[in-house]
């Protein structure tokens, strides 16, 4: 049995979600190696050497990899994959992208967002935005699984020495090319990785008063996440909307502000370890997962918590 | 163009569904079913790309059971000019879905396909690129909004940082996200019409598709409980309970 572990990062530093995947990984077996597919990526590759555990860092340095093309990734990850028992990857917008294609390549089926390992072939993960909890068993020979990285805490990073191998394949597959990409700057930490998550919602009325928000993210270190109503509306970018068909988190803390609590919201957040709602409705279904609930209007409330923090 | 349109028939969204009470499976009696929402997003991104004149013929498929038909009525009677269900009694997984909609693909030849990004039942997020990949297609996955040119397609994706836009070589495979357009509803004279629209039925068999599940779901069991929690009555109090008994602030 030996498990690959395809890395997220952007071709300068390795992301937190494989750190994640690697303790997936972890729970599976022991023989890890791990994939870097992308461009100028040797720093990447040198970061993820240091990583505890792994047997070797797989470089594959091409051009044809440089925007993570799933066509692209998709080939190569097939071809590399056929020697493994096990290939998981973090169910990022990168790795939702590609990974179904290599499973399709391989002709297996894909494990989607698994949330535990119970064994080498068997893992639970949610369906019905999370209503419920699948065990699923897999009688594939090749087990192709994205990871939820809320699932997994994430590995050591430091004080390993894993031997590098590159490669010199390209798959370019010749039918897709990149055009252009806006990310979003900001200061605050990660939304998917950060310990203290704020929300708004419909309520917050507009994008500017998501500057009440940012007061107190500020404080508190935190990130800013939204529902698809504020991010719908246009209050917000499309990056922020969390639950089920947007970013999954798990924070230490999650502020949810003028967000009635939909289940389509809660499948994304209600993981968190300590929740908070600020709702003026008494009854938003919101208040039913939260350890502490004010009922208040987000107008006083706000300034008023971020005077007082 | 001709454009192919998947469709998958789920609970409706607003349905919390649980585990039944033995662990078999999800507790699905007399639920409201409906159309996949994000399968509506691409019928309706279809239609408009009809209207626009891009597309001359929408063909509307599900893979399921009969009941399918309901929701493939629904898409003729927002649009769609044909419908095809696929018959089947078993619950097929996305792989075997995609090899039933590649095999559809190749007797229509479609310009371009365009499905949701995920089911809200199984929650896969995978039929679309599965299909893509069978197909040797090339994929826009995630779509927030899509530019056709000569013999290819722009798709503005929702990726985790932003935004990214790739150009693709048609045919190609496209997946909805929320914000490529928002869903018409059909009219009753739509719905009346839709009736007499055409919508064939295959069997994987005639297909060709092994379509046999590589997953067993052992047990479906209801999520964690959160305990109950309080409601503050105050700012102050909220602070001093998230400093001094959550502990997660300081
Ligand atoms: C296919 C599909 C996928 C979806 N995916 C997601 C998803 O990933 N994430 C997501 O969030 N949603 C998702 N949704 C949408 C979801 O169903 C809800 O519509 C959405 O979460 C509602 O957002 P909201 O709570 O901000 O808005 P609303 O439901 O309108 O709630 C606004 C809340 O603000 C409160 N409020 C208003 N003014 C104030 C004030 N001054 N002070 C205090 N409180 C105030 C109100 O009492 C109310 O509870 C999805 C829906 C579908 C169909
Ligand atoms: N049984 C099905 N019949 C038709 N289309 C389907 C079916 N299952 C999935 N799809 C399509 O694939 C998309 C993604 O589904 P999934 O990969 O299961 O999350 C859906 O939005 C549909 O467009």
């Amino acid at each position: 049995m030996s498990i690959l572990v395809i890395a997220e990062h952007d071709n300068e530093e390795l992301k937190v979600a494989t750190l994640n995947t690697i303790t997936a990984a972890k729970e599976i077996g022991t023989e890890i190696d791990l994939l870097i597919a992308g461009f100028s990526c040797e720093t990447v590759a040198d970061q993820a050497c240091s990583i505890p555990d792994i047997r070797k860092v797989i470089v594959s340095d091409s051009e044809s990899y440089k925007n993570f093309l799933a066509e692209n990734i998709g080939l190569l990850v097939s071809e590399i994959g056929k020697d493994y028992s096990h290939i998981l990857a973090a169910a990022t917008s990168n790795g939702k992208n590609f990974m179904p294609r290599v499973a399709a390549l391989l002709d297996v089926s894909q494990i989607s967002e698994i949330i535990s390992v119970l064994s080498e072939d068997t893992f639970e993960r949610p369906i019905y935005a999370g209503n419920c909890i699948a065990t699923v068993k897999s009688s594939d020979p090749i087990k192709v699984i994205t990871v939820r990285t809320t699932g997994f805490d994430d590995c050591e990073d430091q004080g390993g020495s894993a031997t590098k191998e590159n490669l010199d394949e390209d798959s370019n597959l010749g039918i897709s090319s990149f055009v252009s990409e806006e990310l979003a700057k900001s200061d605050r930490p990660e939304l998917t990785s950060a310990d203290i998550v704020i929300s708004g919602g419909r309520g917050m009325q507009n994008g500017e008063n998501f500057r009440l928000l940012e007061g107190i993210a500020d404080k508190l270190g935190a990130a800013i996440g939204a529902s698809r109503a504020a991010v719908d509306s246009g209050f917000v970018p499309n990056d922020m909307q969390v639950g089920q068909t947007g970013k999954i988190v798990a924070p230490n803390l999650y502020i949810a502000v003028g967000i009635s609590g939909a289940i389509q919201h809660l499948a994304g957040m209600k993981d968190s370890k300590v929740i908070v709602a600020i709702n003026k409705d008494g009854d938003a279904p919101i208040f039913q997962v939260a350890d502490y609930g004010l009922v208040a209007d987000l107008f006083d409330a706000l300034p008023e918590l971020e005077a007082k923090l | 163009m001709k454009v192919l349109v998947p469709i998958k028939r789920v609970v409706d969204y607003n349905v919390k569904v649980r585990a039944k009470s033995d662990e078999t499976g999800p507790d699905l009696a007399n639920v409201k079913m409906a159309i996949n929402p994000f399968c509506e997003i691409a019928v309706e991104e279809a239609i408009r790309l009809k209207e626009a004149g891009t597309a001359q013929e929408i063909i509307a498929v599900s893979i399921g059971t009969t009941a399918c038909q309901e929701q493939l009525r629904t898409a003729l009677a927002l649009g769609a000019d044909r419908a095809i269900l696929v018959e089947t009694e078993l619950e097929v997984e996305p792989l075997g879905v995609a090899k039933l909609l590649k095999s559809v693909a190749e007797k229509e030849q479609p310009d371009l396909i365009i499905l949701g990004k995920q089911a809200i039942d199984d929650d896969s997020n995978q039929t679309g690129q599965m299909l893509a990949s069978l197909l040797s297609y090339p994929q826009g996955t995630f779509a927030s909004e899509i530019k056709i040119g000569e013999g290819k397609i722009s798709v503005t994706r929702e990726v985790d940082g932003g935004l990214q836009t790739v150009s693709l070589n048609l045919p190609a495979v496209v997946t909805t996200d929320l914000r490529l357009n928002e869903p018409r509803y059909a009219s009753l004279p739509n719905i009346m019409k839709a009736k007499k629209k055409p919508l064939d039925t295959l069997t994987p068999e005639e297909l060709g598709v092994d379509a046999s599940p590589r997953t067993e779901i052992l047990k479906v069991s209801p999520p964690p409980e959160r305990a109950a929690g309080v409601i503050v009555e105050s700012v102050d109090e909220l602070i001093d309970k998230l400093k001094n008994e959550a502990k997660v602030i300081t």
